[in-house]
């Protein structure tokens, strides 16, 4: 078995707002294996890019919190770094990519530049060999006439060049780990397809590790090969992407999967899930899913559940799994 | 570039028009006689009324607004009626105090006033914040002659640190410095309240937007991410605030040379309207505006380098 180079351990964010702490990320823990790309699944809201702002220790403090757990990153505890050792980490070991293509690059300096600064930082490269690096990156990242583009500004390109251009800089210092934010959620559906390809094609070439933050089980089904399915800042189901998809065992995946859209189901309204996520200030005592799970029983309501494995490479919060005969259409409509 | 340069030139002359036959209704609105004052205080009736003639201020107010622009067209700024030199030798004697007495202004508070603006923002909430923004309260709130007034009476008079009165000559010598040290602290006052408080609301937001934290995630260190990403971004609103604060130090400089009996523009105009030298006063009034006008010239050039995006407009 290969080694995790990304594993957390009990992670915990908290929000303090006018006295009020608001737990959004509970106990949150996985690994992410070496070459490999591990999707993070869930709502919005359910703490998902909390989560991986938090490893790149890139929340805001106030109001933001890291109340506990471990980031393990090659054997140190990201946690623990001083900030200027943190700083190493960023853009050099470790790359990211926010789903915002329009807003995340600088709009005063031309790409190029940007990605340079990056090289500068990290690489040690200057001048013309930093240069070079870049308008390689750029077609790596498969941007057209890329000794061109380097001298162009962020808003002379279209959303996914922008993304591309975010590729490249996440890259740019040979990562170890590459932590995408919803990459895709931002741009059109054919651009989407695109640019989950690049990502594909990027991580089987350089065997970066990818955590992939998505809410679309649809590019998490393409891409990944491992998933974390989140619910209200909890982790509800984690395992091997085949394994999930053929099985899914925690009644919230069972509904996720039921609401993507099916191009054989072309009558009838599209399936939700009843209810909405609690906020992260109410109370739950017991499964945080129980209020909207068909399932759900005494027991569900005043006991949490924690992750157990049901089969090999297949854990669950859950005191009803593993249920027998529950397909992908378990959700209500 | 020089396309757009041309333009704004081009553009600048129905402005400049404009303020002129203001400036020129203005002038026969004010009090006081130009005939008067060239015939002298003693001068009979008759003759008052044969050099109004000669002066062309018998006929209607158009008509003198036509000779002066026909004689502008020329070059010719005419002559003051006090001092009977050109007006065009006057505004050149006066015109280069001035741009020192702005330079000297602006050389110390921009660069300040976006230190501590930045600095604010950097450490909100802070005392320092606080502090800085009292600060600047009270540069916005208190009028500049009373500034004046409390230099000349601390530094100048109390603890005779600088000179208060004149010029001591070209900017580059000690005397020149020496001279201008008060007049330029005052005039510069007017700029700090606004240009930190700008530069901190700005800073702030810039530093909140998503490209910071990409500037974070490349593992910059946060003074860089500060000022390469966040205050080079801030400045292209403190740039536009400039440009528009520059009308006020033109209004500023004729308070403070009048008060440090500082030989520019500015009391140039005052002495003009107060003796009812009517072509002096139009000449400082287009040296003004053109002024104001060159200025704004700079700052757009200046704004469109800061931001490549209002590059192709």
């Amino acid at each position: 078995m290969v080694d995790p180079v990304l594993s957390l351990r009990d992670l915990d964010v908290r929000f303090n707002s006018d006295g009020h702490q608001l737990r959004v990320v509970n106990g949150v823990g996985f690994d992410l294996m070496a070459g490999q790309t591990l999707g993070l699944v869930g709502e919005s809201g359910c703490g998902k890019s909390v989560t991986s702002l938090a490893i790149m220790r890139l929340l805001a403090s106030p109001p933001a919190e890291i109340a506990g757990g471990e980031v393990i990153f090659e054997n140190r505890d990201l946690l623990k770094l001083s900030k200027r050792e943190m700083r190493e980490m960023r853009g050099g070991r470790m790359g990211m990519i926010f789903q915002e293509p329009m807003t995340s690059l600088n709009p005063v300096y031309t790409c190029g530049s940007q990605i340079i600064e990056s090289l500068r930082r990290h690489s040690g490269l200057t001048g013309k060999a930093a240069r070079e690096r870049a308008i390689e990156l750029l077609d790596t990242v498969r941007l057209p006439s890329p000794e061109k583009r380097v001298d162009d500004y962020p808003h002379q390109l279209s959303g996914g060049q922008r993304q591309r251009v975010m590729i490249a800089l996440a890259l740019a210092n040979d990562p170890t780990v590459l932590i995408a934010d919803e990459p895709t959620t931002a741009l059109d559906v054919t651009i989407q397809a695109q640019i989950l390809d690049l990502l594909r094609d990027l991580q089987e070439r350089t065997g970066t590790a990818v955590l992939l933050i998505t809410h679309d089980l649809g590019v998490v089904a393409e891409t990944c090969q491992a998933v974390v399915v989140m619910y209200a800042g909890t982790v509800v189901e984690r395992g091997e992407v085949g394994a999930i998809f053929a099985d899914p065992q925690h009644p919230y995946t069972v509904g996720l999967m039921a609401a993507v859209p099916r191009m054989d189901a072309l009558q009838g309204r599209l399936t939700a899930i009843p209810g909405s996520v609690p906020p992260p200030w109410e109370r739950v005592v017991g499964c945080r899913f129980a209020p909207r799970c068909p399932l759900a029983d005494d027991r569900c309501r005043n006991e949490r559940p924690t992750l157990r494995e049901i089969a090999p490479g297949h854990e669950i919060a859950c005191w009803k799994a593993p249920i027998e005969g529950v397909s992908a259409t378990g959700g209500q409509s | 570039m020089i396309e757009t340069i041309l333009n704004r030139i081009l553009v600048s002359i129905p402005v400049l028009f404009g303020v002129l036959f203001l400036g020129f209704a203005l002038v026969q609105l004010a009090p006081g006689d130009p005939a008067r004052v060239q015939a002298g205080p003693t001068a009979p009736p008759e003759v008052v009324e044969q050099i109004r003639a000669e002066m062309g201020l018998d006929q209607p107010v158009i008509v003198q607004f036509g000779k002066y622009m026909e004689r502008l067209a020329h070059g010719d700024l005419g002559r003051s009626l006090i001092s009977n030199k050109s007006v065009t030798s006057e505004l050149a004697a006066a015109i280069v105090p001035t741009i020192e007495l702005m330079v000297a202004s602006l050389f110390w508070s921009i660069p300040l006033g976006i230190a501590m603006g930045t600095l604010a923002a950097v450490w909100r909430g802070s005392l320092f914040d606080r502090f800085i923004m009292a600060i600047s309260v009270a540069g916005v709130s208190l009028p500049i002659f009373f500034i004046c007034l409390i230099l000349i009476q601390f530094l100048g008079v109390k603890f005779p640190l600088f000179p208060f009165i004149g010029r001591g000559g070209p900017l580059w010598t000690m005397e020149g410095l020496s001279h201008i040290a008060l007049p330029a602290l005052s005039l510069g006052m007017i700029f700090i309240g606004p240009v930190s408080r700008m530069t901190r609301s700005s800073v702030l937001e810039v530093l909140r937007l998503d490209h910071v934290r990409t500037a974070r995630a490349k593992g910059l260190p946060e003074w860089q991410v500060i000022l390469r990403h966040g205050l080079r971004n801030a400045l292209i609103p403190v740039v536009t605030l400039v440009g528009l604060q520059i009308g006020y130090l033109l209004g500023g400089a004729v308070v403070t040379e009048t008060i440090f009996s500082y030989p520019g523009i500015g009391r140039l105009a005052v002495g003009a309207i107060l003796s009812s030298d009517f072509p002096l006063t139009q000449g400082t009034i287009l040296a003004l505006a053109v002024g104001f006008i060159l200025v704004n010239l700079i700052v757009d050039i200046l704004y469109t380098q800061l931001d490549p995006r209002a590059q192709k407009t």
